[in-house]
């Protein structure tokens, strides 16, 4: 037996670490999250597809790496402890796993290779399959789509839409289409894209898969939760690491704060919190691809709980540092509030919880 | 236990309810953001879309002729002139609250500097200032804090030296809260180099225009420049800018200290928000659904209307002590702090739950509610949990202080 990320997982998730650690500084997150460095932006991008992250998940068939959920969260790990301002969870996980399970044999070889040269990009838009806000929804109808979908996530320079409706039919539509209107929205998350369509009779390109089977759509948002878990678990390390380090230089009373049990007890508190949450998520990374019947509820709990845990970490870390830690200068907030937009992606804890219960049967 | 308000306080009722039906709606002339913060801590803001529009100075002078806030402070002074009622008070914050009619300025000089000056400042310095700073017209900041001394705040090394009748400071200070927008800083000076850390301490008033002062706003996690850094070099006021004595910095410091960790975490502004927040639960949707519907959601806000309850309970026991010198509540003042702003900041973490992604959005987003209060007062209450003494030194406060537990060996400058 063996328990943990391969060698090759955690290689890969070094590169991302140490992509980020080197081209992605505080200041540089800051100007990109302001909008005021759109080359460096770019820049960034292409360097992480460059390390190929983009072709993980879609089968050798088709020019990808094939490489199961699990090698996407040790990438999403390392994109969450670097605050990585790119697309990932929609984009290169959604998108291909949607695309590999519900879509024709067509659609594959249309899609998935364009998605490995990255020449196609896929904004993913299902918060409204999940939990519809503002009477928002996607009805669909004689190959039409209309209605509103926010919430939209990797968007900014999609080519097509990932989308569904309320009973999980999952669609693509042409970001060109005429019928579509793109609103920016902004979340104190500002690293990260998040959009607005309105659609009025755009033209829908069913996946098939997810007319005949309603379990597709969901397994495509457990993917998205396991790697929304997996951002916020690498978040969270950092910002313990952050504190850590910081409790051990920063000095009043004339010894270093983290000299003081009260520190020692937060830094200790944070780190017990989040350590079984590695293996929570592993779990429910290896379920999602070898263990069908565990995976619904594998993928809920770690959304939530980890969501949980991270929450917790990103105040207390904050706390850690003192007046520093409110800073836009230390940037610590950058962290504090990717934890803060994950928790509320594809479904709040309450929410999953309620899902997780409802799939035992809980609720009958 | 005597809680029966009577005849003469259901006339007073009346008059208030009067009020604020009259100022229903009532809205503030956009001035410059310092009221951001005063916003924040007073749970309250004002209608953007009335016609009813008053300056934040106007508004503060018509509640002190009603006598609804200054109430206790002297007419000479600028204040209402009346005794101190708790159950007037209780009354006036209740109005106020159920009409959603903005109280009054919060901000360090009402909060902070006018109870110090009353009860240490003297008599020139009350004619001076207590009156602008209650209409609104002097705002001031709090220079405390050091980048070598936060917690170990007696740590300070601010210098200040008196030479030939003048104050001559240098230093710096940081974590200044609205210093950009103030007129005046109170402040903390080390002017006996000689004596024990705590008392060579001086509590001195310095005009912001003063020559020699540098302000460079620090940008917070809210991206609002919310504090500064203040530098002084050779920064000169009059002799007379101190309060009390030489070396009673610390002394007048802590009285201070105990105003703001009141004011902090005032549960009449927590009571605002909490029916903010039951009100939006009962207008905002899922699926079709109220949130307020959703037992999970609902559960936590019955658990946050639990604690706010306490919490406005507790702050009529805590006045109840002040006009009944009897009733001994130290632990009870003690941990006001660190409850007040831990239920803040959970109450707004609860708002951002319930509206999923809509709660991330900020700034000017479409689809954004109640102007984005939710997200900037989550945060912005972290900052408060660190701020005005971190929650950690509230800990040891009311473990040492409140419940007697022996202090923390002290480590000697030598390590
Ligand atoms: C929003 C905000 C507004 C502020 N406004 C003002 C203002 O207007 N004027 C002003 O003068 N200051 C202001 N401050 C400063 C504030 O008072 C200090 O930030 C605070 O006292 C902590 O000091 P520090 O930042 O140096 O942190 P540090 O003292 O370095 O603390 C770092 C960590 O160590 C912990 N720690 C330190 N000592 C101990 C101990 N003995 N036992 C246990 N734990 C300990 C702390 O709890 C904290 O977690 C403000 C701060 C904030 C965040």
């Amino acid at each position: 037996m063996f328990f943990g990320l391969s060698e090759e997982q955690e290689q890969f998730q070094d590169y991302v670490k140490k992509f980020l650690a080197d081209n992605v500084t505080v200041d540089e997150i800051r100007k990109i999250a302001n909008g005021e460095d759109a080359a460096l932006a770019k820049e960034i991008y292409s360097g992480l597809i460059n390390l190929g992250i983009n072709a993980l998940l879609v089968p050798e068939e088709y020019g990808g790496l094939g490489a199961d959920l699990l090698s996407a969260v040790a990438v999403a790990q390392g994109l969450g402890s670097g605050v990585g301002p790119i697309p990932f969870a929609g984009a290169y996980v959604m998108a291909p796993i949607a695309i590999n399970f519900a879509g024709s044999d067509e659609q594959k070889a249309k899609y998935l290779p364009q998605i490995v040269s990255n020449e196609t990009k896929f904004g993913v838009g299902l918060s409204e399959y999940v939990a519809a806000r503002e009477d928002a929804g996607i009805d669909l109808s004689g190959g039409k789509a209309n209605g509103k979908a926010l919430f939209v996530i990797d968007g900014d320079e999609a080519d097509y839409f990932l989308l569904a409706n309320k009973g999980g039919v999952l669609f693509l539509v042409d970001a060109k289409d005429k019928g579509i209107e793109i609103t920016k929205l902004t979340s104190v998350d500002k690293t990260r894209s998040y959009l607005e369509l309105n659609l009025k009779n755009v033209t829908a390109e069913i996946l098939p898969g997810s007319e005949s089977d309603p379990k597709v759509a969901k397994k495509v948002l457990d993917a998205g939760r396991i790697i929304f878990a997996a951002d916020s678990l690498g978040a969270s390390e950092s910002m313990i690491e952050k504190a850590v380090s910081y409790a051990k230089e920063r000095k009043q009373f004339n010894r270093v704060i983290g000299s003081f049990q009260a520190v020692k007890h937060m830094c200790a508190e944070m780190a017990s919190d989040l350590e079984p949450c590695y293996a929570m998520l592993w779990q429910a990374a290896h379920s999602f691809d070898y263990e069908p019947d565990e995976a619904r509820l594998q993928a809920c709990q770690a959304k939530s709980h980890i969501s949980e845990v991270a929450k917790m970490v990103s105040k207390k870390a904050t706390e850690v540092h003192g007046g520093m830690g409110f800073t836009d200068l230390l940037g610590l907030h950058y962290w504090f509030k990717r934890i803060g937009l994950n928790r509320q992606l594809l479904g709040g804890p309450e929410l999953i919880r309620e899902e997780a219960a409802e799939i035992q049967g809980f609720n009958q | 236990m005597d809680l029966n308000y009577g005849a003469e306080y259901e006339d007073f009722r009346k008059e208030v309810q009067a009020f604020c039906k009259e100022y229903q709606g009532v809205s503030f002339k956009s001035e410059s953001n310092e009221n951001t913060m005063s916003d924040a801590l007073s749970g309250s803001s004002a209608n953007k879309k009335s016609k009813k529009e008053v300056t934040r100075s106007e508004w503060q002078q018509i509640l002190i002729e009603k006598g609804y806030i200054a109430r206790a402070i002297p007419k000479e002074y600028g204040g209402y002139g009346g005794e101190t009622d708790i159950i007037k008070s209780r009354i006036i914050a209740t109005e106020f609250s159920k009409a959603k009619v903005p109280g009054g300025m919060g901000g360090q000089g009402i909060d902070m500097l006018v109870p110090t000056l009353l009860e240490w400042g003297s008599e020139e310095q009350k004619q001076k200032y207590i009156r602008p700073t209650l209409h609104g017209e002097m705002i001031w900041c709090q220079g405390y804090s050091e980048p070598n001394a936060g917690s170990d705040l007696a740590s300070l090394q601010t210098k200040g030296e008196l030479i030939d009748g003048n104050w001559v400071i240098n230093g710096q200070k940081i974590w200044t809260s609205t210093a950009q927008y103030s007129q005046m800083m109170f402040c903390l000076v080390r002017t006996e180099p000689q004596a024990p850390k705590h008392s060579g301490i001086s509590f001195i008033l310095i005009p912001m225009d003063t020559p020699g002062i540098e302000i460079r706003p620090l940008v917070d996690m809210t991206l609002k420049a919310g504090f500064n850094e203040v530098f002084f070099d050779d920064v000169t006021v009059p002799e007379e800018n101190i309060v009390a004595k030489r070396g009673e910095g610390w002394s007048v410091a802590n009285s201070v200290l105990g105003h703001e960790r009141g004011s902090l975490a005032d549960p009449n502004a927590t009571m605002n928000r909490l029916n903010t927040l039951i009100s939006m639960m009962k207008e905002q949707t899922i699926d079709g659904r109220r949130l307020i519907d959703i037992p999970s959601y609902r559960d936590r806000l019955m658990q946050v209307q639990g604690k706010v309850m306490a919490s406005q309970a507790h702050s009529l026991r805590l006045l109840s002590s002040k006009i009944n010198p009897g009733q001994n509540v130290k632990l009870g003042g003690m941990i006001q702090k660190l409850v007040g702003t831990e239920l803040r900041h959970e109450l707004e973490g609860l708002a951002i739950d319930v509206l999923g992604e809509i709660g991330t959005l900020y700034e000017d987003s479409p689809y954004l509610k109640e102007d984005g209060s939710f997200q900037f007062t989550y945060m912005y209450f972290l900052g408060l949990i660190i701020g005005g003494g971190t929650n950690q030194i509230q800990k040891n406060i009311i473990s040492e202080r409140g419940l007697g537990m022996p202090k923390e060996p002290k480590v000697t400058e030598a390590s």
